[in-house]
């Protein structure tokens, strides 16, 4: 499901990106990569999208965290 | 003596600058990487055993081609070859810090890992073993903290150690594993054959690395070559092996490499969620109270800086009006020297009119860099981005436009913490647009001429709220038209917040200031004297008045101002505007409000004391009621509001264009930005004003 469908507090792994070698490139340097465990920090309808990824805080436009898919 | 080059590498938000500052201290010189618009600093340190040039590369999270940070720091790795690379971790943060890190180790250059904010580090718990790293790593490790300054000298000791080897002892290699490793030796292989490019040795491995990850710009310069045909086969074969694509699998690989070191060399976690950090997080990145403490901080920031600088900036008058006294002393009384007329009129009057604002500008950047600084922007960035993202802006393009507001030619500096050149050009041609403090004085002599108290306040802020509206327009217009795509996808990462520390707020404030200084002291001084020279030759022979006598604006002295008006008239500024006057007339100008205009091109703050000039009120600046009681006998309110208009819209000024030459690296998008909002500004005042005539408004 989603990335951005979770809720806030809760921790998923991802799975696969939907999103071109650009999208792809970009997540996995911040550490976003298919394997990857994160904790959804902020998650609030409209607003910011912020998961923590090993011990940094990456924002996400909504959009992009559509493309995520996690378990 | 020995002279060694040095790289700095490392993420953004690592510490690299702070650690560049301290190793180099006042030694740096700044400036732009040809062609594109990333910042190039390099700095000296002399030591007894040798001489260091450091190269502060632009901060990357990797050497992939998705920025021009990027590209350019791979360039500079790849062509320049550094004796030494620096790569600055942030030990609090390692294993996504690591990332960058093994790019560099597989470049085959000798490499220092600093691990720095390692106080950060152990206040977290997390503990690092730097001997055990650096054993698996194959190169030194050194703990620092870049805000104290502890581990600068051991930083420089490996450095000089690693160089004084010669190439020996390069860093170890990275293991992708049997999957990949294998696709790499035959491509490293393939690559021995080539003649054309010549691919040293130590770099194939990179090289094939990147072309399994079907990395674009290194598949298109080796793309004739033999070496890409077996290169597609392997990524294609790397592709079906399962479910991720071959850059993918890299990636993971790197991850692993990265986990196996930390797993040997690493005790503790941390991770966030529960600090100070997030729990300021949960309003300012609130979903409803977001936006009002963003729209609070900035008031803060602008109310700050009027407040305490009007006094500074009294200060400054006072100072530049005691300067020009004094040399104004070195002539006898009533000269009519060329050069007295030059340096007081031309020089002082132009440059101290931009350096008057200098206390100003200078709080501002103060309160931008406490923003920057204390880790806050970041999250403005993101509360900005809904309403940037409408009219296809990246969020981040807020703080430059943010500068605008001081100063635009910092502002255009500023575009380069956009990710994308389609940001940074889209953000510097609508800049001008957001109302600078240069503009302010003109407005302050035009709205109390002609609007009543009530309205003055209304007035300045319908101003400023046009600049934005237009700004967000021409956002959008340039987005469908000339940078067709989508806004680049909003992903940041967030610092943790932090108290800056005094010394970096200082270099920051001070380098956006010393941009503004600059501008003052060589391209508004150039200029100033320029436009001295065009509002003061030829001199007109005595007798002739100017064809619209200034007597009937209403002033029956015959003095030394109306000769000044009259000889103004004469000059080659007066005659330009009353040549420019058809095309003036549709928007309610007329030639003296031209003739102020080309010297707004110099500085708009040049503006008001050429209308000063024009109008023979001799010395006018923007609280002259002389002045103003000249310019409502002659104008109407809403010529008034067209003059404003005008100035908010056209014309950025000299200096402004010549930053955005340097920043974009062309002169086409100068060129787009002066003559496009020239053009824009033109139609909307014209229409502006012959709308208000058709109303009858013009006498409100």
């Amino acid at each position: 499901m989603p990335l951005a469908l979770m809720h806030e507090g809760t921790q998923a792994i991802l799975r696969v990106i939907n999103g071109g070698r650009n999208l792809r490139g970009r997540l996995a340097a911040l550490g976003l990569i298919p394997g990857a465990e994160v904790t959804v920090l902020r998650n609030g309808g409209n607003g910011p999208f912020v998961v923590a990824v090993n011990n940094a805080r990456i924002c996400l436009g909504r959009g992009m965290a559509m493309k995520i898919e996690v378990d | 003596m020995h002279s060694y080059t040095v790289a700095l590498a490392g993420n953004p938000n690592s510490g690299k600058t702070t650690l560049f500052n301290r190793l180099t201290g006042a030694h740096q010189r700044v400036g732009n990487y040809p062609g594109v618009t990333v910042e190039w600093k390099e700095g000296v340190r002399k030591t007894p055993q040798a001489e260091l040039h450091f190269v502060d590369l632009p901060g990357t999270y990797s050497l992939s081609t998705f920025s021009e940070e990027e590209l350019v720091a791979r360039d500079y790795l790849l062509t320049r070859g550094p004796d030494v690379v620096v790569d600055v971790v942030d030990a609090s943060n390692l294993e996504r810090n690591l990332y960058l890190t093994t790019e560099l180790l597989e470049l085959g250059l000798p490499l220092v890992v600093v691990l720095n904010m390692s106080d950060v580090a152990e206040r977290q718990g997390v503990r690092i073993d730097t001997r055990s790293l650096s054993a698996r790593l194959g190169c030194p490790v050194v703990p620092s903290v870049g805000t104290r300054g502890d581990g600068l000298e051991a930083v420089l000791a490996s450095v000089l150690d690693v160089v004084s080897r010669n190439g020996d002892g390069l860093p170890n290699r990275v293991d992708f594993g049997s999957q990949v490793e294998p696709h790499i030796a035959q491509l490293v292989r393939t690559m021995g054959d080539l003649d054309q490019p010549v691919l040293p040795d130590c770099q194939r491995r990179w090289y094939a690395v990147k072309l399994l990850e079907r990395d674009e710009q290194v598949s298109a310069q080796l793309g004739a070559t033999p070496v890409v045909g077996p290169a597609t086969a392997a990524a294609s074969a790397l592709d079906l092996d399962g479910e991720d694509t071959s850059d993918i699998i890299i990636s993971r690989q790197r991850y692993a490499f990265i986990e196996g070191l930390c797993r040997a060399a690493v005790k503790g976690r941390a991770r966030p969620g529960r600090d100070r950090t997030d729990r300021i997080d949960r309003w300012t990145m609130h979903k409803v109270w977001g936006v009002p403490i963003f729209l609070l901080l900035m008031f803060a920031a602008f109310h700050l800086t009027f407040t305490l600088g009007a006094p500074l900036m009294t200060l400054m008058e006072r100072g530049i009006e005691l300067f020009a006294t004094a040399l104004t002393g070195l002539w006898p009384a009533g000269s009519e020297s060329p050069l007295k007329s030059l340096i007081i009129d031309g020089i002082i009057g132009g440059v101290g009119g931009v350096l008057v604002f200098l206390p100003n500008i200078v709080l501002l950047f103060l309160a931008i860099a406490l923003l920057e600084g204390s880790g806050y922007m970041a999250r403005a960035a993101f509360v900005m981005d809904r309403f940037m993202n409408r009219v296809g802006l990246h969020g981040k393009s807020f703080i430059p436009l943010l500068i605008g507001f001081g100063c635009t030619v910092p502002a255009i500096m500023a575009t380069r913490t956009l990710e994308t050149r389609r940001d940074r050009l889209v953000t510097m041609l609508v800049l001008p647009l957001m109302s600078c403090g240069a503009r302010l004085p003109i407005y302050s002599l035009i709205i109390p001429a002609f609007f009543p108290q009530r309205w003055q306040g209304p007035v300045l802020w319908i101003i400023y709220v046009v600049g934005v509206v237009l700004a967000m327009a021409g956002a959008r217009l340039l987005q469908r038209s000339l940078f067709r795509g989508e806004a680049t996808p909003f992903l940041m990462e967030l610092p943790p917040y932090r108290m800056p520390t005094a010394t970096s707020l200082l270099a920051q404030m001070g380098h956006r200031s010393w941009m503004y200084v600059k501008k003052a002291g060589t391209v508004i001084l150039g200029v100033s004297i320029i436009l001295w020279a065009l509002t003061t030759y030829p001199k007109p022979p005595s007798g002739w008045t100017a064809p619209d006598d200034i007597a009937a604006a209403g002033t029956e002295q015959v003095g030394e101002d109306t000769a000044a008006a009259q000889a103004m008239a004469y000059s080659v500024a007066g005659r330009v505007g009353r040549f420019m006057e058809p095309v003036l007339e549709p928007m309610g100008f007329d030639w003296r409000i031209g003739t102020a205009l080309i010297g707004a091109f110099a500085a708009k703050e040049v503006f008001v004391a050429q209308m000063g000039i024009v109008f023979a009120v001799g010395e006018a600046d923007e609280s002259s009621e002389a002045l103003r009681a000249r310019l409502q006998a002659r104008y109407t309110p809403l010529a008034g509001l067209c003059i404003m208009l005008f100035c908010l819209i056209a014309t950025p000024c000299m200096a402004t264009v010549a930053v955005t030459r340097q920043e974009s690296g062309s002169w086409r998008w100068a060129h787009l930005q002066f003559w496009g909002l020239t053009a824009v500004a033109w139609l909307l005042t014209t229409l502006v004003y012959q709308l208000g005539v058709l109303l009858n408004l013009g006498a409100v």
